[in-house]
């Protein structure tokens, strides 16, 4: 069996979106930019995808601009949000503990740029509180940056309250939404959100583009330099035929979403209780306030990279927080975040489910990982410590 | 390209000398779980030859091939000569690891050099009590 288990790090390509964006590939090829029936064809493409993906989200048109997906939408809204506080005197930001790097390295940059930034701990369940965020609030914020649902453990924010405070506070609210789109309902106007980041290949479309919402009125600062393309607030000739390929399968997304939402929660709960069997195991995230599909375990007294091999010879594509998967010498910052200490947060496993996934596929993880995690407990040394005693279970 | 050559995959898979040595001679543990990866090695000698050895491991799969690799390679060999054992050894004997995994290999070597010093402290105060 072959089970592709790690949607959150990214979606294997609609169909439709596909078919959507070879013409302009190969057909279309001209440059929107370009005056000519071709690049014209090109443009009203551009358009279009634009108005469509304005209406997923509730936004006006005007109000997207495309970029190169999460990563860049993120460092744009945040450096934006700043050159906007900075003029008015405003040098202090408001975020939480558990973001992307891509929202988290922008804000040392801005740090070392003299930049207060407050990060506000999430609680165990991997949820910040809205009144820790309004505690954090001071005179001088000037944007409050907090992620829709967590990409490592899936839980899903106060968006909406947040949103709600910084509005009565005058204060710009960011959220990177790269995990939420076209997964869970997410609307910029019901959600109080000012800007927001999307990415296309986390719900089927292509990577390498996103986009981000900026609410009309907010002044985008550039990234990129050069041409006037995206209302002369993003340089360079569109990629066109990944745009049209993201507009399509966003709303494939969204149209499918009561539906992928009712056939995803019984299956992410059955490997919950299907892995909560596995003795000295935790779930990592609230139980029931995160995204449809993800799924995320620590198994005390074995690594995490281990264990995604020996699924890897499975069949079973997963990922871990471990420090040995990420390159670095620390386990996710996630996991340290809900209070996991080192040695467990070193045996996680995060599986994201995609809208395929059966009940057959998912016993055969349950089954798979049970086998897995008994094979390295058996000449883990940490496990022969907790067994014997000699250490304590944390779990 | 994979991750790991064949030769890592397959110590991995199959590790050779697992498990624990009851009574060792000599036993070497490093690593802590801060970092991730734990070894432990426990060494059975004779007349300063090492006639058997296992190990334990929790890690990385460079980190357990390496474990391994390393005690297939100081099996049946003299102390003078284990101790001489690098994790470059280690490494080439596995067809070579990724440069950030490199620091997990160390960790058989120093586990190994910890062993056999456990033994030859061991040794001395037995030699101190006759
Ligand atoms: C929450 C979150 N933000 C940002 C990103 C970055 O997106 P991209 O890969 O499109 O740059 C990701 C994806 O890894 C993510 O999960
Ligand atoms: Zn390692």
């Amino acid at each position: 069996m072959r089970i592709y288990a790690d949607n959150a790090a990214t979606t294997g390509m609609s169909v439709a979106a596909m078919e959507a964006m070879m013409p302009y590939l190969c057909q279309y090829y001209g440059n929107p930019s370009s005056l000519y029936a071709a690049g014209q064809k090109a443009r009203e493409a551009v358009e279009t995808a634009r108005e469509n993906i304005a209406r997923c989200i509730g936004s006006a048109p005007r109000e997207i601009i495309f970029t190169s997906g999460g990563s860049e939408s993120d460092n744009q809204a945040i450096l934006s949000a700043a050159d906007v506080g900075k003029a008015a005197g405003k040098r202090h930001i408001v975020s939480d503990n558990i973001e992307h790097h891509a929202v988290l390295h922008t804000l040392e940059k801005l740090k070392k740029e003299g930049f207060e930034v407050t990060l506000v701990p999430v609680r165990e369940n991997g949820i910040v509180s809205v009144k820790d965020i309004e505690a954090a609030l001071r005179d001088d914020t000037c944007l409050v940056t907090v992620m829709y649902a967590n990409n490592e453990i899936g839980t899903i924010q106060p968006v909406r309250e947040i949103g709600d405070i910084c509005r009565m506070r005058g204060i710009i609210f960011h959220t990177d939404a790269v995990q939420a789109v076209g997964h869970i309902p997410v609307n910029v106007n019901v959600d109080n959100i000012d800007m927001m980041s999307a990415s296309a290949h986390k719900f089927h479309g292509p990577k390498g583009v996103g986009f981000l919402y900026a609410k009309k009125g907010l002044r985008l600062s550039n990234l990129i330099e050069g041409g006037a393309q995206e209302f002369g607030r993003r340089a360079g000739t569109e990629n066109v035929a990944g745009i049209v390929a993201m507009s399509v399968a966003l709303e494939e997304a969204v149209r499918r979403m009561c539906e992928n939402t009712e056939k995803l929660l019984p299956l992410r709960d059955r490997l919950i209780e299907g892995l909560s069997k596995i003795s000295h195991s935790a779930l990592n995230g609230d139980r029931n306030i995160r995204l449809p599909a993800n799924v995320n375990f620590c198994f005390e007294g074995i690594e995490g990279e281990s264990l995604l091999l020996l699924l890897d010879d499975k069949g079973i594509c997963a990922s871990s927080g471990s420090a040995c998967t990420s390159g670095s010498l620390d386990p996710s910052h996630v996991l340290l975040a809900i209070g996991r200490v080192h040695d467990v947060a070193h045996g996680s496993l995060r599986l994201t489910l995609g809208e395929d996934a059966d009940a057959e596929q998912v016993d055969y993880i349950v089954k798979s990982v049970k086998e897995v995690v008994e094979r390295l407990r058996c000449f883990s040394p940490v496990w022969r410590d907790l067994v014997s005693g000699k250490a304590k279970f944390i779990l | 390209m994979a991750l790991y050559s064949e030769k890592v995959m397959d110590h991995f898979r199959n590790p050779r000398n697992v498990g624990v040595i009851e009574n060792a001679d000599g036993v070497g543990e490093v690593g802590n779980a801060k970092c991730g990866d734990i070894m432990k090695i426990y060494l059975k000698i004779d007349e300063d030859i090492i006639t058997d050895v296992k190990f334990e491991t929790f890690g990385c799969g460079s980190a357990i091939a390496s474990s391994s690799m390393a005690t297939e390679l100081i099996k049946g060999k003299p102390l003078n000569e284990a101790k001489e054992l690098t994790n470059k050894a280690v490494a080439e004997a596995l067809d070579g690891l990724p440069d950030y995994k490199m620091h997990c290999s160390v960790l058989a070597e120093q586990a190994i050099i910890g062993a056999i010093e456990d033994y030859y402290g061991k040794h001395l105060e037995k030699r101190k009590e006759n």
